[in-house]
């Protein structure tokens, strides 16, 4: 039951966000807030025994608001400076072919697999570095396009990441 | 404003650009992944603040209509910066599997401890 209910609400707000100025109840009509509450019951039924393999009580925390104005904070801070620099890596490297790759392994220490996630989706879009497979333990295998030594520290690969995706997530 | 626009527009150009010669300059499949994620998501960013700025103003001068089009192009803009990476994991993961090796690699860990 608590699978249906995240997947209902979660897909009723992106139908929400989808249609809204539509009409006048608030920002909805009434047709497509029954639209919506009907194809959100309908695609939580059936995902829902997907949605509740992942599902436990640490799930539930990232009701808490803190969580998400860390994360905005990420976001738009280290994120997209990050993001930023890693385009002009990119832009460097393509215009000299300057490359020294490699697949490192990084202990992560995470507890849990959203901040895996966060963590591999952080890495593969900051300078040099793109996350090819998961190990035990919640590692991950890196693939970086400039390595500068052969068994280099998890800073030295995801800068302050690690420390943000526990922050985040823990 | 429209300036703006075209400035945003510009940029975003540039960086897709640069993921599309990327393709052409790297060795191998890993490689190209990198110019593949990274410039492909701050170039449609770019492209996406680009509709969003157009939109707003359009907007604000008394559109109604534009504003699910600025909420919609927001929406694609987080999906994409939530897919795109992780479909290059899928990528870049499925490639090592099948036994690509990384060209010029000085390590691969990977390998040596799946083998």
């Amino acid at each position: 039951m608590a699978a249906f209910t995240v997947a209902f609400v979660f897909s009723l707000v992106l139908y929400l966000i989808l249609t809204a100025g539509s009409g006048s109840i608030f920002l909805w009509s009434s047709s497509e807030l029954a639209a919506g509450i009907v194809l959100s019951a309908l695609s939580a039924a059936l995902t829902s025994r997907l949605t509740g393999r992942h599902l436990s009580f640490h799930s539930f925390t990232f009701l808490n608001p803190m969580r998400w104005i860390i994360f905005a904070a990420y976001a738009f801070g280290p994120f997209l400076w990050n993001l930023t620099k890693a385009n002009l890596d990119v832009a460097y490297r393509v215009i000299t072919g300057r490359i020294n790759p490699g697949i490192v392994k990084i202990e992560t220490g995470l507890k849990n697999d959203g901040g895996l996630a966060l963590l591999a989706n952080s890495i593969t879009l900051t300078p040099g570095t793109l996350s090819v497979d998961t190990g035990p333990g919640r590692s991950l295998y890196v693939h970086c396009i400039n390595l500068k030594n052969r068994k280099p520290e998890p800073e030295e690969v995801c800068g302050s990441f690690i420390k943000w995706a526990r922050r985040i997530t823990e | 404003m429209s300036g703006v626009v075209y400035a945003l527009l510009g940029i975003g150009l540039f960086f897709q650009f640069m993921g599309a010669i990327a393709l052409h300059r790297f060795p191998d499949v890993y490689t190209r992944m990198h110019g593949a994620t990274k410039c492909t998501t701050f170039g449609s960013m770019f492209i996406y603040a680009g509709v969003i700025v157009y939109s707003a103003l359009r907007w604000m001068s008394g559109d109604a209509a534009y504003m699910s089009m600025a909420l919609h192009t927001f929406l694609v803009m987080v999906m994409i910066m939530v897919t795109n990476p992780t479909g290059a994991h899928a990528i870049a993961r499925a490639a090592h599997r099948s036994g690509v090796k990384p060209v010029n690699a000085v390590v691969d860990m990977l390998k040596e401890e799946s083998s």
